[in-house]
């Protein structure tokens, strides 16, 4: 396998399609950019598909290629890890509509050899799952031993059960939930109105000038709030000044939360490209699980042999536990083999990125058991 | 593995292949067992974070939560049975409970320890001073028993519910004893219910 190319790091695939698309529309090409760990076993049966938030990429074990920054789930996945890639076949791909490598509005659009910018077709959680399927096809995976994935990863996963029943025997949900809430719409329509308010992004039109930087830093700080706890913020910064002895009386980052968050905007926009911000934020907010299968959450999974394993985090506001409680009692409903746990971390919505040993005790047990 | 005397009683009197809610299933030994040796279909119900994660770790499925407010979220008669192991007197309404382990399951299994039992009534008469005895170890403010019982309460219970009892066994010294001089002799008591002919639409099901 070691000479196959569709295997190893920095892969991409040009796929023909088309993809039919939950809006209506039909994307071809499909580009998928991913990466592959471990090896797949001879019957196929050990591969594991992880899906990512909304501002992560494919380099889940694997230095990111613009940053330099060691992968974002790495005490996670790796040899002897809880996903452990000695055991198991680890594919991650970048989702449709984002900007490192899979098809994106920063793509090129063949009919007009530019960038698709706003001509790039709304897209759902269902259609990122669909061009994942797309992509296991090609890579010779006909059904998944587990599907894994945090915030909107989560979503994918519930996604792949409920899409592809016969393809998934398990699934772990992380710090996520089955819809977006008013608040989480709320949240990211000031995310997208930060991006369109920045004459810079010329109606998504950008591509061969400057990019809305400062649209999307705003963007990035609104939302950065959100995966922190209140608590954290304090502990970290309370009111602190950054770098000075009194306050100055202007509008300088006089505090260090204001620092931390001009920080975290600004080196987001060194890797983010703003349109694919607008593209799959409205894919997450578009999502509701139980309005794709009749009002009725349980019935997104009665076809679903999956067995399922969800956390939360009691700090997380932004999918706060009852939402995973939500999904296991429509599991319950359903009669899936279904665990559920909330995890206790001081650390909001990003606790499921930052080391948390009860999580990989829950993930190990959970996916070693199944094997 | 060695399962406590009044788990065992229930493993031996479940049905193979049975549908089972273990509720309050602490890490899950019952459940693995039931699985391993009758092939139960076993869920799990668990208010300890740890124990959930250890229940996980065996395979198991098991959910985080709260017999007193959780049980709600399970539909009518999914399980063959509902097991309550030594919880029912933590519980903050176990009347609420009971009523839901019957609606869930066709069958419940009910084990409590026996506040009756004659070395809890001479703590009390004599020492003046409430037990701490082998199955009741901790002292008054930190114990999770908020409800004490006795086996002639739960009996007297079951009647005034309308509750049919199919099945009872009384434990002493991890030995079974007898039912007349329960009260006063058992320290643990297991019960195998169903719920009145209204509510037992499950019993002819299978």
């Amino acid at each position: 396998m070691s000479d196959d190319q569709r295997y190893g790091l920095g892969r991409h695939i040009v796929l023909p399609g088309p993809l039919r698309l939950d809006g209506g529309g039909m994307l071809a090409p499909v580009e998928i950019a991913y990466e592959t760990y471990g090896t797949l076993a001879p019957d196929g049966g050990n591969a594991v598909l992880i899906c990512h938030a909304l501002t992560m990429d494919q380099f889940v074990a694997s230095p990111h290629p613009r940053t330099g920054k060691p992968g974002w789930w790495t005490a996670m996945v790796g040899p002897g890890r809880p996903i452990d890639t000695d055991r198991m076949f680890v594919v991650c791909a970048n989702v449709l509509g984002s900007c490192m490598g899979s098809s994106g509005p920063a793509t090129i659009d063949p009919a007009t050899a530019r960038e698709y910018a706003m001509a790039f077709p709304v897209i759902t959680i269902r259609d990122m799952v669909r061009a994942q399927a797309m992509l296991l096809d090609h890579l010779g995976v006909a059904r998944l031993a587990a599907v894994v994935g945090g915030s909107m990863g989560g979503m994918q996963a519930l996604s792949w059960a409920a899409t592809f029943p016969d393809r998934v025997a398990a699934a772990v949900v992380i710090a996520s939930a089955a819809r977006h809430s008013a608040q989480n719409i709320a949240f990211h329509e000031v995310g997208r109105q930060a991006v369109m308010a920045d004459p810079r992004w010329n109606n998504g039109d950008y591509y061969n000038g400057e990019v809305p930087a400062a649209g999307l830093a705003v963007a990035r700080m609104a939302a950065h709030i959100t995966y922190l706890s209140e608590a954290g913020l304090t502990e970290k910064f309370g009111r602190r000044l950054q770098a000075r002895d009194a306050k100055s009386f202007g509008f300088d980052a006089d505090f260090q939360v204001e620092s931390y968050l001009r920080h975290q905007g600004l080196s987001f926009v060194d890797r983010f490209d703003a349109n694919s911000y607008l593209y799959i934020t409205r894919a997450m907010d578009y999502f509701d699980l139980a309005e794709e299968h009749g009002g009725l959450l349980a019935n997104a999974f009665r076809a679903s042999r999956a067995r399922f394993c969800l956390v939360s985090f009691d700090t997380d506001w932004l999918y706060p536990t009852r939402e995973s409680r939500a999904i296991v009692h429509a599991l319950n409903a359903a009669g899936a083999p279904v665990s559920f746990m909330e995890l206790s971390s001081p650390y909001g919505h990003d606790a499921f990125l930052l080391d948390s040993p009860e999580l990989y005790r829950v993930v190990a047990g959970f996916l070693g058991a199944g094997a | 593995m060695t399962l406590r005397p009044d788990l065992a009683v229930i493993a031996d009197h479940v049905a193979p292949g049975a549908r089972v809610l273990d509720v309050g299933c602490g890490d899950g030994l019952l459940m693995a067992a039931l699985r391993d040796t009758k092939g139960v279909d076993a869920r799990g119900l668990e208010l300890d974070a740890g124990n959930v994660a250890a229940a996980v770790g065996r395979g198991l499925s098991v959910i985080q939560g709260d017999a007193d407010t959780d049980l709600a979220d399970y539909p009518d008669q999914s399980f063959d049975y509902a097991i309550l192991s030594q919880t029912l007197q933590t519980c903050r309404a176990p009347d609420k409970v009971l009523r839901d382990l019957l609606r869930i399951g066709g069958r419940a299994f009910v084990s409590f320890p026996n506040f009756a039992h004659w070395r809890v009534r001479l703590s009390l008469l004599w020492g003046g001073r409430m037990p701490v005895t082998r199955l009741l170890p901790e002292r008054w403010y930190d114990t999770p028993n908020i409800h004490h019982l006795t086996i002639d309460d739960f009996r007297a219970h079951l009647a005034e519910q309308g509750i049919v009892t199919e099945g009872a066994w009384f434990l002493s010294r991890g030995r079974k004893t007898t039912s007349a001089a329960a009260n006063m002799l058992a320290e643990h008591a297991v019960f195998l219910l169903r719920g009145t002919a209204g509510d037992s639409g499950s019993l002819h099901r299978k």
